[in-house]
């Protein structure tokens, strides 16, 4: 019990000693932008795994709901004169609404049938980004004003690198608060035994379409984010691809683990950049990662690492 | 006093009527078994009680609510909880964590509350986590409190899920053939636990092929036959009935 | 009015019917393995390069075509040998997760292999229109048609009359009895591997003189395949090719009539229409749980 309070707290601290001390160590705005957006990433993605790896239930199309956040900032502010966070606060709320909609019947679907719907659902977002011109602007995206916060533009990577760290900080504490609660134990349940789950007097409906709400609105937010800090959106955003890279990362980190999403999320921002010099070779590195990590680490990165650890300590 | 009223419930898959037309009562505190050949719609019968799935006819009351149709959650609130014939363990979990699922509905579990990791959340944690102790006790899986869920002996995990079920604070619990796989020296085991269910005033309805696990420990027997009530009574009744040796005694004593 | 209709139905059957082939290597895998093989797409995509290259390279076109379609059976076969036999204990979101791997490293590897251009082959017999009641017709369409007809017939013959065939039939429906009746499941899997990544291929060659080919060709038509296996009930040949008819035609349609923008939009639509309303799609078995 205080052991693994000691864990919880311990984690969260060493996040926010490496999150104060990120700018020791980025020396330049190309470093900023990798480090934003790698946390950008991981907030989607601590969302995706409560969805995927703890309650099990896939998604091939959470790069819709982070799509539709970008637009919510990009279009709300420009053509209905809204304050930048109540545009922010508006896609949020609107992508919970509609992920509640469409939960409710997907989510009695298992496996495949769940895959194919959140990727039906996540392309016809895209194509629909693409198509709707006017609103959107069409393939060719749209630009996005500054987000003011008190009545101050936010410009500067300092200044983004400083409130995508809090507020990942404020994510991982929400998330690990939430699986320590009976709330995540539920989850866990679900993807354990639906029918257990159920006799045991958990709703497994009722969390399902929780955790799936949940993930897609975390996903808006970095969505949101993403848009002001880029200044620009394109239907690229909910691409197929986007999806599956997001997916990447929760396997690559590992399933059912905040840190893992964390790590899955930053090594697979990084990765392309390392790569830049070989770009004709990131898919084939992608793909094989994806292949590999299912293959070789079925729990992936940081749940290994830490059951090696805990055996040399044993 | 009666505790449960089954009347005329009945589910069809296809063809093949699983569970017919059953009518049954059990008292409060009974231990009331349940048996009958394979595929004669036992594990059918406990998954309608329990909520699992819904039956095509007939109505169950429980303590004089008519809960027929209820999901299994709701069920579970209204004090019925199960265990289950192939094993529905969380594997995902450790053994602890799996009796604190069982408890669900008595914790604090509203969504913010878990969000922002309140002080009544992490109250209500400690307190299922000395319960789910208390219960690893009381079932004899003491030594494995940390383990993980997925390491421990199939012996074990059946004790596990009625641990589980039994975090639930359940006052009707089922148990789906808990003998089952269990060596001579388990069963001895299992038989002791039913009866302190039992003692501890938990209604027991058990379905079970072990015989002298049934002979030993039930005041009252079912028998199911193509999911139909063949015949009902105490031990010495069904042991002497014909119709019962026929159909389940004998065929089984064959198959030996 | 009439030979507009008719030509939008033409060119609806035309893509059905290619979706129709790629839906069946879906479920020609699905039955054998329960895996959805979301690298179906690709193997359409090596098809089609793999004859291109081949034929650039000098090769006539029958030997680029046959040569083509045995290379993606041996990616079907790595695919299955690799990445299913060794990960058997993944589950359902880990085999999903394998094949989305291999399909993105199968088209990055054909980006570096080959290139990033798009590509023409040149039809079977000449692309003089055939004039119908004022619509035309090309004479590929017509060969993907007869191909078509020809497969169904064989995969006919194959099921009933051939002792593997009949083998994965029995493994569709019990892969346990199967494996006690001393089947080889494994093999079967990498056969069912093998087999629907020929028959991906062979509508990768034949699409390609009317869409082109290129890197990227498999993401659309391996989605659209998948939409006709759902919308033919997961796992039933015949329904698949139906399946695939029917989101050709819905596409066709959508594109003449209303817009072509939003053609893409049809197959999804009607995947998600059917998922939630008819779950067994329109002919067959699926397995859905109502919680
Ligand atoms: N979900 C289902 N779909 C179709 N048929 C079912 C289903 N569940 C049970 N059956 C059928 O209903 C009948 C009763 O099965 P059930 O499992 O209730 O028997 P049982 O008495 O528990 O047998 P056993 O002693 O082997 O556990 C059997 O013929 C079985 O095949
Ligand atoms: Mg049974």
């Amino acid at each position: 019990m205080s052991n693994q309070l000691l864990q919880r707290h311990g984690g969260l601290a060493l996040l926010a000693a490496i999150i104060a001390a990120g700018p020791l160590f980025l020396d330049n705005g190309f470093h900023y932008n990798v480090a934003i957006l790698a946390g950008l990433n991981a907030i989607v993605c601590i969302g995706l795994n409560l969805l995927i790896g703890h309650a099990g239930q896939i998604s091939l199309g959470h790069a819709g709901f982070f799509a539709l956040g970008a637009y919510a900032s990009a279009i709300l502010p420009e053509r209905f004169g809204f304050h930048p966070l109540g545009a922010l606060l508006t896609g949020a709320l609107l992508v919970g609404l509609l992920a509640f909609a469409i939960a409710r019947p997907i989510l009695r679907l298992r496996g495949h049938y769940l895959a194919m719907a959140t990727l039906g659902m996540g392309i016809i977002v895209s194509i629909v980004l693409d198509q709707k011109v006017d609103l959107t602007g069409g393939p060719d995206g749209m630009v996005v004003g500054d987000l003011t916060l008190f009545g101050q533009a936010l410009r500067g990577n300092l200044a983004w690198y400083w409130l995508v760290g809090a507020l990942l900080f404020v994510t991982t504490w929400m998330a690990l608060n939430l699986v320590h609660s009976p709330v995540g134990r539920a989850l866990k349940a679900v993807h354990g035994s639906e029918l257990a789950a159920a006799a045991m007097g958990v709703d497994v409906f009722h969390y399902k379409v929780l955790v799936f709400v949940l993930s897609a609105v975390l996903a808006a937010i970095a969505g949101s984010l993403f848009a002001h800090y880029n200044g620009f959106v394109t239907p690229d955003e909910a691409s197929f691809i986007h999806s599956i890279q997001l997916v990447t990362m929760v396997v690559l980190g590992g399933m059912a683990s905040i840190a893992g999403s964390i790590v899955g999320a930053v090594a697979l921002t990084l990765l392309p950049q390392l790569l830049a010099d070989f770009h004709d070779y990131e898919m084939i590195v992608f793909g094989a990662i994806l292949m590999g990590t299912m293959i070789l680490l079925p729990t992936g990165v940081v749940p290994t690492l830490a059951a090696r650890i805990r055996e040399r300590l044993a | 006093m009666t505790f449960l009223r089954v009347t005329g419930l009945t589910k069809s898959f296809g063809g093949v009527r699983a569970v017919d037309g059953v009518d049954f009562t059990v008292r409060a505190n009974d231990v009331f078994s349940i048996i009958g050949p394979n595929g004669a719609g036992k594990t059918t019968l406990f998954n309608l009680l329990s909520g699992l799935i819904a039956p095509d006819a007939g109505a169950v009351i429980l303590d004089g609510e008519d809960v027929t149709g209820l999901p299994a959650h709701q069920l579970a609130t209204r004090g019925l909880s199960r265990s289950f014939q192939n094993l529905q363990v969380f594997f995902n979990m450790t053994a602890l964590e799996n009796v604190m699922v069982g408890n669900h509905r008595h914790t604090a579990r509203r969504f913010l509350p878990c969000l922002l990791g309140l002080p009544s959340v992490r109250d209500s944690e400690r307190r299922t986590r000395v319960f789910a102790e208390e219960l690893m006790h009381y079932v004899g899986l003491e030594r494995y409190i940390h383990a993980q869920a997925a390491a421990m002996p199939y012996g074990a995990l059946k004790r596990l899920e009625i641990a589980r079920a039994l975090a639930t604070r359940p006052r009707i619990l089922l148990l789906d053939e808990p003998a089952a796989g269990l060596n001579p020296a388990e069963t001895a085991h299992m038989d002791a636990l039913i009866r302190r269910i039992a003692e501890d005033g938990i209604t027991v309805l058990l379905v079970e092929h072990d015989m002298h696990l049934v002979w030993s420990v039930s005041d009252h027997i079912l028998v199911l036959n193509h999911g139909r009530v063949l015949a009902e009574g105490g031990a010495r009744e069904i042991r002497a009935n014909p119709q019962v040796v026929e159909a389940y005694l004998g065929h089984r004593a064959r198959e030996r | 009015m009439l030979s507009e209709f008719l030509q939008f139905l033409f060119s609806g059957l035309t893509v059905g019917a290619i979706y129709g082939l790629i839906g069946l290597g879906f479920a020609v895998i699905y039955n054998a393995s329960h895996v959805i093989n979301f690298a179906q797409g690709e193997f359409v995509m090596i098809g089609g390069m793999a004859t291109v290259f081949l034929m650039a390279a000098g090769l006539p076109m029958p030997l680029a075509v046959v040569l083509a379609i045995a290379g993606a059976a041996l990616v079907g076969w790595l695919l299955a040998r690799i990445g299913i036999e060794t990960a058997r204990g993944a589950g359902v979101v880990g085999l999903i997760i394998i094949t989305i791997g291999a399909s993105i490293l199968l088209r990055g590897l054909a980006q570096v292999v080959w290139d990033r251009n798009f590509h023409p082959l040149p039809p079977i017999s000449g692309d003089a229109p055939i004039h119908v009641f004022g619509a035309t017709l090309l004479p590929q369409s017509l060969w993907i048609g007869a191909a078509l007809i020809a497969i169904m017939a064989a995969l006919r013959f194959f099921f009933d009359h051939t002792r593997t065939g009949k083998a994965m039939q029995a493994a569709a429906i019990d892969p346990l009895a199967a494996q006690l009746m001393g089947i080889d499941i494994r093999r079967l899997v990498r056969l069912s591997f093998v087999l629907s990544a020929a028959l991906g291929a062979l509508a990768g060659v034949l699409v390609a003189p009317i869409t082109m080919t290129y890197a990227n060709v498999g993401v659309m038509l391996g989605l659209k395949g998948f939409a006709a296996a759902i919308v033919g009930g997961l796992g039933n040949p015949l329904g698949a090719i139906a399946g695939g008819l029917v989101v050709g035609i819905a596409e066709a349609m959508t594109a003449g009539y209303l817009s072509s923008a939003w053609k893409d939009v049809v197959a999804f639509v009607i995947i998600l229409f059917v998922l939630l309303f008819l779950p067994n799609g329109l002919f067959g078995r699926a397995e859905v749980h109502r919680a």
